[in-house]
């Protein structure tokens, strides 16, 4: 183990994040942006599973939270997708635009 | 040990017995001879509500992750009394529905992620409770299957909470990575206020800000509100908004006691902007469920002056505030979801000359708005007057006048619909609803408490005993 510093690590987990968050703000397809937020949990992910590795190797902390991130966020896709799903039989389109009813 | 763990948990134990039982009537039900639903879960819900105050016993189990304090078994004891109201309530439209099992199913385990949040010692427990309990309310959002407004309101929802949550995560990953620990105890030990440290926290708080709709983040609020059936948004911006802030003001007081002047600074902007945007928008809204998210959103603020002093009055504040708030917020919602449900009306227009046809309704609508108001018979008086001492106490006098100039503001769009319920003239208004006995009874408790709890001194001072400052 002595290549790849941790603080490379820490940039390739804050580009990722910042990418999702990129993409959950300008995307306007509802799937896509469900992927951005997907991209800026995994990039919550990298930096757990990197911090439990280099500066604390003697317990397993940060591993476990990343296994219930993981859990939690196939909860999380799975109820969205539902919600599409039904927000497509609704209005026929899964474009954020086009769902707009409420507002004032 | 297991007497112990059964006797801690006890709150959610039980709650999560009622979930079953649901799930098995569910799963036993025949089609063709359709049991009394409605009536089984309230009274499981009723002596659930009870059994909260059988023996109160506090402790810690596994290492501290999951602690009982006499506070948390009061504020589960709250949110238990919400959950039941809300049910009450939501007994006209919810009766002869189809899927009246999953309705109950979702709403019980997002109070039981509620439980474990507020109980939680450590960040993946909350971490864990937080999300179940924001994950079934987008599903009970687009509980209407076959409105498109009702399934936009809960895709609003899930990705606006998904989003939040993982800023929030970002955040305890940078904590993980300067304190190496996910213990509350731990971290405050080994916090020392470094940059990173602090860039965590506000991630952290940017994620509360969400759940709690703070001002800059707030725009799911309105939206969610008006399209998710009248409970479902009368849960939402109680019993949900509840729990999160209980969480809140431990991870302020407890965790982070150590940033009081960086989080005091957060929480004077937010809570300027949010007591201001809430407000202004609160006046020009025609829906009337729009216009109760907005002067939620408003309500939020005070909570945030209150909270800002980090002293047992402010934690003692906010709770009291809380429970009056429960009780006037549902009230409101009560009789709008009463008006909804019979006559398929929602704007404030509609509203005018209700009390011709229906003065009783009429009434418990206007003592709600008096009680969120803050006009001094009602409870919302004392709850506000608290909040705002509590705020002054820290000697910003900028903050408390703004406050209290908004809150005048806020009796201009509270009496506009009283004006059009009492004095204004409609060819047209409501006919005379008959509301039935159970959401009578939703209604009247709120009321009650309402009157109560602003007159019994004795409610503030126990929780005064109960809180403790920084």
């Amino acid at each position: 183990m002595s290549g790849v510093p941790l603080t490379h690590i820490i940039i390739v987990s804050s580009l990722l994040f910042f990418i999702g968050a990129y993409g959950f703000l300008t995307r306007r397809n509802l799937i896509a942006m469900l992927m951005s937020v997907e991209l800026m949990l995994n990039s919550v992910n990298i930096n757990f599973i990197a911090f439990n590795k280099y500066l604390f190797p003697d317990n397993l902390d940060g591993l476990v939270y990343t296994i219930f991130i993981i859990a939690i966020a196939a909860a999380e896709a799975a109820v969205a997708i539902a919600i599409i799903i039904n927000l497509f039989r609704n209005t026929r389109s899964i474009d954020a635009e086009d769902a707009d009813q409420l507002k004032n | 040990m297991l007497n112990e763990f059964l006797i801690l948990m006890k709150q959610e134990l039980l709650l999560c017995i009622i979930l079953f039982i649901t799930l098995i009537l569910k799963i036993s039900d025949n089609e063709n001879s359709p049991r009394n639903w409605a009536g089984i879960v309230n009274s499981l819900l009723l002596i659930n509500f009870l059994a909260g105050f059988i023996l109160p016993t506090t402790g810690e189990l596994f290492n501290g992750m999951y602690k009982v304090t006499e506070l948390m078994i009061f504020e589960k004891n709250m949110l238990n009394l919400g959950l039941l109201v809300v049910s009450l309530m939501a007994h006209p439209c919810i009766k002869t529905h189809k899927h009246l099992p999953e309705f109950y199913m979702l709403i019980i385990s997002t109070l039981i992620g509620m439980f474990f949040m507020i109980s939680s010692g450590n960040l993946l427990l909350f971490y864990v409770g937080l999300e179940l309990s924001t994950i079934p309310m987008a599903a009970l959002a687009n509980f209407n299957l076959n409105k498109s407004s009702s399934s936009e309101a809960g895709m609003k929802m899930i990705l606006s909470s998904a989003f939040s949550s993982a800023l929030l995560l970002m955040g305890v990953s940078f904590i993980y990575g300067t304190t190496g620990s996910f213990s509350f105890v731990q971290i405050t030990s080994q916090l020392d206020n470094n940059a990173l440290q602090v860039f965590a926290f506000v991630l952290l708080f940017t994620g509360f800000a969400f759940k709690l709709s703070v001002v800059p983040f707030h725009f799911w609020t309105a939206d969610v509100y008006e399209g998710a059936p009248v409970p479902v948004a009368a849960y939402l911006s109680v019993v949900s908004k509840a729990a999160v802030a209980f969480v809140f003001i431990t991870v302020l007081y407890k965790v982070f006691g150590t940033m009081a002047n960086i989080w005091y600074v957060l929480l004077f902007l937010t809570s300027v902007l949010t007591i201001g945007i809430g407000n202004i928008f609160a006046v020009r809204q025609e829906n009337i469920k729009r216009f109760l998210a907005f002067s939620s959103i408003a309500q939020v603020g005070f909570i945030l002056v209150g909270i800002s002093s980090g002293t047992q009055a402010g934690e003692a504040s906010m709770i009291y505030f809380l429970l009056i708030y429960l009780f006037s917020n549902l009230g409101a919602f009560g009789v709008v979801n009463v008006v909804s449900s019979m006559s398929g009306k929602e704007n404030i227009s509609d509203y005018k000359g209700f009390y011709k046809t229906n003065p009783a309704l009429s009434w418990f609508l206007t003592i709600s708005l008096f009680s969120l108001a803050g006009v001094p018979p009602t409870a919302g008086f004392f709850g506000k007057l608290f909040l705002l001492t509590s705020g002054a106490s820290t000697g910003n006098y900028l903050l408390v006048g703004y406050a209290a100039i908004n809150m005048i503001v806020s009796m201009y769009y509270y009496l506009r619909i009283v004006k059009a319920i009492f004095m204004d003239e409609n060819a047209m208004p409501i006919a005379n609803i008959k509301a039935g006995i159970i959401p009578g009874i939703a209604i009247a408790i709120c009321v009650i408490g309402i009157l109560v709890t602003g007159f019994a001194g004795g409610v503030y001072n126990y929780i005064y005993s109960l809180s403790s400052g920084i």
